[in-house]
């Protein structure tokens, strides 16, 4: 590929003296024209790479990054708009095609080379998705809570500033008036001397044959008009009438449907196929043998997927029969003897085994601090497979036709997907466009093309515009899940409960590196893994690895808080002195709970604290014991994301993260039966529903610092909050998840 | 076979079997792709549409028994071209949705509930929509748009 590269459209510039050190830019010349072509529709004026205005003085924002329902388009469209001046009235939004143009790469290792001072958390994630990826400028990807904190610190204010110093110059020129005597406001250019005003379309032409600085000068946040508001989501209109379109409402002239059913136990082959029954259905037309697919995604680990049969017909409904009237045998290719407990019988033998051992820390000498230890504790966690169960079933469109391919799909990563479909055809990338929509959910599945490629092979194998639509049972049945884990710990404490010694081991790191540790001071830590790989695939699940060790970590703190007679948040805040945002969070999250405030007997309060994703989430559960069941009835949350560009979006996204985070605690669980998902729809994988869920609410803190994520961090102290709340009402500490395998759950504080 | 279906008020004839669950030919017969598949098996209330005024699951109901009865859909919801239906406002104000595929069955549910109920109690509400699952996780603001409707005149 190598495009923007040959066009130079994507440029990287270092400010001298620090700050922000990434820019995005169109060169004057041939190369705006091309993008003009592309990008402008009737009467736009394309200002800047991610700037369009229009006749109207419309301000439409280009933004590279999808929309799964996080917002952050609407957030990064407020970066952008904030510092171009713009009239937030009349700001539009529009995703940034499939083209390298528009690579997030680009600003991810346009930001690593250039050496820009990222926190740490943030290189080796973008460096690990380099280093898994072949093409590192094929990625365009929506993940790792990274929109607003990377393209829309180091591109989108960047964009907006410099297209307003464009225009701004655009205007002097035109009114021979010296530049520094104009002002902007609403998207007007204003110049108060002779009374002058002109909407920004007036000098959108000549600003746009400028070259825009890398380096325009930013706004302080006292400054922000935009920035820091809850604007309402400029998305949502469309999906209260029914009229946002996702990849599965896509409708094309002649299009059929399709469905497919890949070998259930992973890596299958098919051994024989009887088509005859499924062709006697009426509406049938055939049925295409899809291959395996080795197609990655930016995290994950897996040996090519089993092989495929789909079914096309005239209608979903009828190819959904013709599937089930297949008859297929699969050669399981020896894997039918694996079930969970050969899974964690292996995690068991290669935790105890001395070969194999990474080290994610090691300070102090823990050997001493164990034997030297008034009391020592030690448990061992472990969570089990989960999948995504996005609420839009994995679906493709896609026309292969005369040595081209075009798709539409909803997904997290277009420039990879386009990538894998054009290996998968054949196709030089250029004869695949890819058309990117609202996705119903997505993660961390749809970074992963396996059923897009599925959709192009089908296609291409009939002629005809295919709809392909996945089952819910398909998408329970092959996902790329979260991995199962066990850690095993190990503390010590001294005889007036300081601790002084933390040993965790447990299987399978993926990202981010630093998801097992912990911000406590304790002065001897060794924590150390071993990778415990199955044939069970692997992907990036809602905060990848900080999801589960959030829960053995903040569950194992509160045994040692527990052992050592101390309350659970004191006892953790005793341990913060050197980490005062996280001091802060936690102790915004137990003031707003009323953690000092004593409870019922029957019932409890757990407390967890997670950074993850540049933002620290601290939360406080509530339950009730009530009959023998157990009742969340609220959920406290302190985050400090360092600015929330905004907050109610914030808010929400913490919310979603809870809920997401106490279903997969309360329900979740996929177990491997002879080498195959057991489960099969939502009626066996359950989701948090309406009655069961507590009231949420969400304090934010802008502590000025870089900002964070938001669509993430919500999800990690979801869990062994519950769990520790559990504890306080009922005495019984849950290591293993699922809970429902030992309590029992009924209706919650939003109805109680 | 041919099947005559009331929806939104208009009358349309398709040339399905008539096992075909609802949602299909809504969505692929008659094109009105604003209510979605979520399960196929009545778990999820994403298809969630109106028959007769009661919130049913259109994945698993056979269109063969629909013929004269009114079916209404998300595009059938607002009371006119200019007119979002109450709901539809306090969605938008309590910034609901977030991936926003399930909301259409959730707004669909949620219609039925107050056409037949318009003052629910916490209990109704409760009753009305724990058949409709939203990954996103925003029961408690779809809970209180319910609420700030319901208060408002019908």
């Amino acid at each position: 590929m190598g495009k923007w590269t040959r066009r130079a459209f994507i440029t990287t510039g270092v400010l001298a003296g620090g700050g922000v050190l990434f820019g995005v830019a169109i060169r004057p010349g041939n190369l705006a024209d091309d993008l003009q072509s592309v990008m402008a529709g009737e009467g736009e004026t394309l200002v800047h790479a991610f700037v369009k205005i229009d006749a109207d003085n419309v301000v439409t924002v280009i933004t590279p990054h999808s929309e799964l329902g996080q917002g952050a388009q609407t957030a990064l469209a407020q970066m952008l708009a904030d510092e171009l001046d713009a009239d937030w009235d009349k700001v539009r939004i529009e995703e940034a095609p499939a083209i390298g143009e528009y690579s997030t790469s680009a600003l991810g290792r346009g930001v690593l080379l250039a050496g820009v001072d990222l926190p740490g958390f943030v290189v080796p994630t973008v460096e690990g998705v380099m280093m898994q990826v072949s093409n590192m400028l094929d990625l365009q990807i929506t993940g790792g809570s990274l929109s607003v904190r990377t393209t829309g610190v180091y591109g989108m204010r960047i964009a907006g500033a410099a297209t307003r110093d464009m225009l701004k110059t655009a205007a002097a020129e035109a009114w021979s008036v010296p530049v520094g005597q104009i002002t902007t406001e609403k998207s007007m250019l204003i110049h108060a001397a002779s009374s002058r005003a002109e909407p920004y379309a007036t000098f959108a032409l000549p600003a746009s044959q400028m070259t825009p600085s890398y380096s325009p000068a930013l706004k302080d946040a006292a400054e922000f008009k935009i920035i820091g508001t809850s604007v309402q989501r400029l998305d949502i209109p469309s999906k209260v009438d029914g009229t946002a379109k996702f990849a599965l409402d896509i409708r094309l002239p002649d299009m059929v449907y399709a469905t497919a059913t890949r070998a259930p136990v992973f890596g299958g082959t098919i051994a024989s196929l009887d088509e005859s029954a499924a062709r006697a259905i009426d509406g049938v037309l055939d049925v295409v043998r899809l291959p395996g697919s080795s197609a990655g995604g930016m995290v994950g680990a897996y040996e090519p997927t089993g092989e495929s049969v789909a079914v096309v017909s005239k209608s979903y409904w009828t190819a959904q029969r013709g599937l089930r009237a297949l008859a297929i045998t699969w050669d399981a290719k020896g894997r039918d003897g694996v079930s969970d407990d050969a899974i964690y019988a292996q995690h068991a033998r290669d935790l105890a085994s001395a070969e194999g051992r990474e080290s994610d820390r090691s300070t102090g000498d823990i050997d001493a601090a164990i034997a030297d230890a008034a009391q020592t504790i030690e448990a061992e966690y472990r969570v089990p497979y989960l999948a995504h169960t996005c609420m839009e079933p994995l679906n493709a469109t896609a026309h292969v036709r005369d040595g081209k391919a075009e798709i539409w799909v909803g997904c997290q990563n277009p420039l990879g997907f386009r990538r894998a479909i054009a290996d998968a055809l054949d196709f030089d990338d250029e004869n695949v466009t890819l058309h990117n929509h609202f996705m119903g959910g997505g993660f961390g599945r749809k970074a992963i093309p396996d059923w897009a490629i599925q959709a192009a092979l089908v296609a291409r194998a009939v002629g005809k515009p295919v709809q392909l639509i996945w089952s819910r049972e398909e998408d329970v049945r092959q996902d790329f899940y979260r991995p199962a884990s066990t850690s095993r710990f190990q503390a010590a404490l001294t005889a007036d409960g300081s601790l002084t010694g933390w040993q965790n081991s447990y299987v399978n790191k993926q990202e981010p590196p630093e998801a097992p540790l912990i911000p406590y001071a304790v002065p001897s830590q060794r924590v150390e893994y071993v990778q415990s790989p199955s044939h069970v695939p692997w992907g990036a699940w809602r905060s990848v690895d900080e999801s589960q060790h959030g829960f053995f970590t903040e569950s194992f703190i509160d045994e040692c808080a527990v052992a050592a007679g101390k309350d659970p948040f004191a006892f953790r805040a005793a341990l913060l002195a050197d980490h005062p945002r996280h001091l802060a969070v936690l102790t915004r999250a137990a003031e707003e709970a009323g953690w000092s405030t004593p409870l019922a007997p029957n019932r409890g309060r757990g407390i967890a604290l997670k950074e993850s994703f540049g933002s620290i989430v601290a939360q406080v559960v509530e339950v009730t014991l009530r009959d023998g069941d157990i009742s969340i009835d609220r959920v406290v949350a302190a985050i400090d994301p360092g600015q929330a560009v905004t907050p109610d979006g914030v808010a929400a996204q913490i919310e979603s993260g809870i809920v997401y985070g106490l279903t997969a605690a309360m329900y979740g669980q996929i177990s491997i039966e002879d080498g195959a998902v057991a489960q099969s729809n939502f009626h066996d994988y359950e989701a948090l529903r309406m009655s069961a869920t507590p009231v949420i609410e969400t304090h934010i803190i802008n502590s000025g610092h870089p900002i964070g994520g938001a669509g993430e961090p919500g999800t990690p102290p979801a869990a062994p909050a519950l769990a520790n709340a559990i504890f306080a009402a009922t005495g019984k500490r849950i290591r293993d998840l699922p809970m429902i395998n030992h309590v029992t759950f009924s209706a919650g504080g939003l109805f109680t | 076979m041919t099947t005559t279906l009331t929806v939104n008020g208009e009358l349309s004839e398709v040339e399905v079997d008539p096992s075909t669950p609802l949602l299909w030919v809504l969505r692929e017969n008659l094109t009105l792709t604003g209510t979605k598949f979520g399960c196929g098996i009545a778990q999820c209330g994403a298809c969630t549409v109106m028959v007769d005024g009661v919130a049913v699951r259109s994945c698993v109901m056979p269109v063969g028994g629909l013929e004269g009865r009114e079916i209404v859909t998300i595009e059938g919801l607002a009371p006119s071209q200019d007119t979002l239906h109450r709901l539809q406002e306090a969605w938008i104000a309590h910034q609901v949705p977030q991936c926003g595929y399930c909301q259409s069955g959730q707004l669909m549910a949620a219609a039925a509930l107050l056409q037949r109920n318009p003052t629910p109690t916490d209990q109704d509400i409760t009753d009305a929509m724990e058949g409709n699952i939203c990954r996103c996780g925003m029961y408690g603001r779809i809970k209180a748009a319910i609420k700030t409707a319901a208060t408002q005149e019908g």
